[in-house]
């Protein structure tokens, strides 16, 4: 198991590796520290001193991959790939456009993201599996067809409509809660039913339809039959052996966000005025700093392939026939 | 009146595209197989209307995307001068939408303007009334009194392309590799294993976001690569299509490597290698027909996730160019009205309904053709 997570670790280093070659290229090569210094200035008539101050001030004065001008060693670490890209293995972030530490702007903000992420994630886990399972237990019914359909529209509706929807039935209309905004503490619970809600109402037609076909490839299982035959009742054939046997599928789609879920969402975040990590990207899009996006997505990636070694360990938890070596 | 037709690059893209349909149309016909299949998929009555509906944005869509520039109205012995506006033939069928402007808001079938202006009346009175309306507007009109039937009617054309041209970037990418790590195994495997878990890992939304960034750089840096503003907001559309297929062949390329993992070891390949028919060969002919099925499911499976996509996209920053016309600039642009008083809400609602028709039409008539190709669906 040891030398299991071993060997999954290093085989994190290429893809982080790779990553951060994409992203290089996307934000030094395609888009050179020049076209980023005359964007961050504004002005369409830029001088080229300003464009060298602006580099030298954000430290993107020097060349991509080989500094010819420094001595032995510093050729390779005297470069913009070395100094904002690889050092990002070490979890330096660096500063943001605004002078602003990235690291400690990650650790402030990732709280409030965690705070809508996390309730968000479980109790819509919850919801869409009980939809699913209820689907599933009044099958060939009225009820069934009623919520198929129900199912349909739901995941036909575009997210932001429940969004601009929830904010105005609930917040506006009925002033059951702040539209948006966020307080720190305790005191959060207000600003979170909102984006709460919508973030598990949104997801109801496109996991609770995803958790049901999961639940009918089971029915149709040998075992299944078997358990009938002895004299199961359905709801004990549905939760004793459906559901546990259901896992795998269901721990391979759930355990790999855990992680990211520090990151926050986007479109919420910004539509609610969390201050989160996920409209800190959003902001960072939108301004252009690229520093702050760059840090964002080495994260992501970090966290994703966390998730993927989560999961696997999350097998054996559930599946005793899974032995990882 | 004469006109100078305008080739933008998403038309011929869709030129293509629907030449694509066309040549599987006609293969469909001349397999009675596969038309007895695709018979299935009509013969439901829920199939049957959201291919209806679907068929209907598509007419829109095409006649959006034929292009040209009208001729200006002639001075006495010049050449003929060509507008620098490009409008399509949907325009040209739609002109008195188009036209007909107002000076702001004004609600769906009203008679009068959304706001009041100070009037001087003919006695020297001032008041403060509603002027009445120009024209008449079935959906209303937008802030600075477009028709908002006009405006998403005019979106249907960019939800298409979103739908489609990304699938169609996306789909060589995600076959050949799929196929080729399944097939071949080994190193081969592994490599693309690679490519795509390391894409797979980072975090969609910013991906997207962030390459959408660079594009916008570029052009911003560089006005002098479009000749108008019509093919600089298509290069970006097309930019984000590409960007979009790039990020997402990923999920079909695993699944199709899936397929030939399990299919390269069946007997009639076997054989195929014993009679020395070359890797090509087998691919073409006993690989790609059996996996047929997958792809026309996940083509239209994705197609209404990603016109889902770009309304959150564009609200992003990292969507279509803010001119083009889409619903998800409309609801960006109208999402604030709703705290006026009283509450300007057809903008949004005409855009979330237009996108909601297409959408359902697009998941009952992904349902339609699962149902009937996938082979452990009992008849």
């Amino acid at each position: 198991m040891i030398a299991y997570l071993i060997r999954r670790l290093l085989y994190a280093v290429p893809i982080l590796l790779g990553v951060n070659l994409i992203t290089f290229a996307l934000f030094f090569m395609v888009n050179t520290p020049d076209d980023m210094a005359r964007i961050q200035l504004g002005a369409k008539h830029v001088t080229a001193e300003a464009i060298a101050r602006w580099k030298v001030q954000h430290g993107y004065d020097k060349p991509l991959f080989y500094n010819a001008q420094a001595e032995g060693g510093e050729r390779l670490t005297q470069t913009l790939f070395t100094q904002k890209s690889l050092s990002l293995f070490a979890l330096e972030f660096g500063q943001a456009d605004d002078g602003r530490s990235i690291a400690r702007e990650i650790q402030t903000r990732m709280w409030p993201s965690l705070a809508v992420a996390m309730p968000t994630f479980f109790i819509g886990l919850a919801v869409y599996l009980a939809t699913a399972l209820m689907l599933v237990f009044f099958r060939r019914s009225r009820l069934e067809l009623a919520g198929v359909v129900m199912l349909v529209v739901l995941m036909s509706i575009s997210g932001l409509f429940y969004v601009i929807g929830g904010q105005f039935v609930l917040g506006k209309l009925w002033h059951w809660a702040p539209i948006s905004g966020y307080a720190p503490g305790l005191e959060a619970w207000k600003f979170l039913v909102l984006p709460v809600l919508v973030g598990v109402v949104s997801g109801i037609g496109e996991s609770g339809r995803f958790y049901r076909a999961l639940f009918l490839e089971e029915i149709h299982q040998d075992y299944v039959r078997t358990a009938r035959a002895k004299g199961l009742s359905e709801a004990r054939v549905l939760f004793n052996h459906i559901l546990p046997n259901a896992a795998i599928p269901i721990l391979t789609g759930v355990v790999v966000v855990l992680p990211r879920l520090f990151l926050g969402s986007l479109v919420i975040e910004s539509f609610f005025g969390v201050p989160g990590l996920g409209s800190y990207t959003i902001d960072a899009i939108q301004a252009q700093d690229f520093g702050i996006v760059r840090a964002m997505v080495f994260l992501g990636s970090l966290l994703y392939i966390v998730g993927l070694v989560l999961t696997d360990l999350s097998y054996t938890l559930v599946d005793p026939r899974v032995r990882l070596q | 009146m004469s006109v100078q037709p305008v080739l933008l690059a998403s038309d011929v893209l869709l030129a293509i595209l629907l030449m694509a349909l066309v040549a599987y149309l006609v293969h469909v016909r001349q397999q009675p197989p596969l038309q007895a299949t695709w018979r299935r998929v009509t013969r439901t009555a829920l199939g049957r209307v959201a291919g209806t509906v679907l068929a209907l944005y598509l007419t829109v869509g095409v006649l959006d995307s034929l292009h040209y520039r009208p001729a200006l109205p002639a001075q006495g012995g010049q050449a003929v001068q060509y507008s620098n506006e490009v409008l399509s033939v949907l325009d040209a069928v739609l002109t008195p939408l188009r036209t007909g402007v107002e000076k702001t808001y004004s609600a769906p079938m009203a008679t009068h303007l959304y706001a009041k202006e100070t009037v001087t009346l003919a006695s020297g009175e001032v008041v403060r009334v509603a002027p009445p309306l120009k024209h008449w507007h079935l959906l209303g009109t937008d802030k600075v009194g477009q028709d908002v039937l006009y405006l998403s009617l005019k979106s249907i054309r960019t939800g298409l392309l979103i739908g489609t041209l990304t699938t169609l970037i996306m789909l060589p990418f995600a076959v050949t590799l799929g196929l080729a790590a399944g097939y071949f195994g080994g190193r081969v495997d592994d490599a693309i294993q690679y490519l795509y878990t390391t894409l797979n890992s980072i975090p969609g939304v910013l991906l997207i976001a962030a390459a959408v960034l660079v594009v916008q750089v570029q052009i911003e840096m560089h006005p002098d690569w479009f000749d108008s503003a019509a093919a600089r907001a298509d290069v970006r559309l097309l930019a984000l299509c590409a960007i979009l297929g790039m990020t997402s062949w990923t999920g079909l390329a695993r699944l199709l490597r899936a397929e030939a993992l399990k299919l390269r070891e069946l007997e009639f390949v076997h054989a195929a290698r014993a009679f020395g028919v070359g890797h090509a060969g087998i691919v073409r002919r006993h690989i790609l027909p059996n996996v047929g099925h997958l792809i026309v499911i996940s083509v239209v499976l994705d197609f209404s996730g990603l016109v889902l996509a770009e309304a959150v996209l564009s609200y992003v920053g990292a969507g279509v160019d803010p001119a083009t016309a889409s619903w998800g600039n409309m609801i960006n642009g109208a999402r604030l009205e709703l705290a006026r008083e009283p509450i300007v809400w057809w903008q949004l609602a005409a855009a979330f309904g237009f996108m909601f028709v297409l959408v359902l039409a697009a998941n009952l008539f992904a349902d339609a053709v699962k149902d009937a190709f996938d082979p452990r669906t009992a008849r």
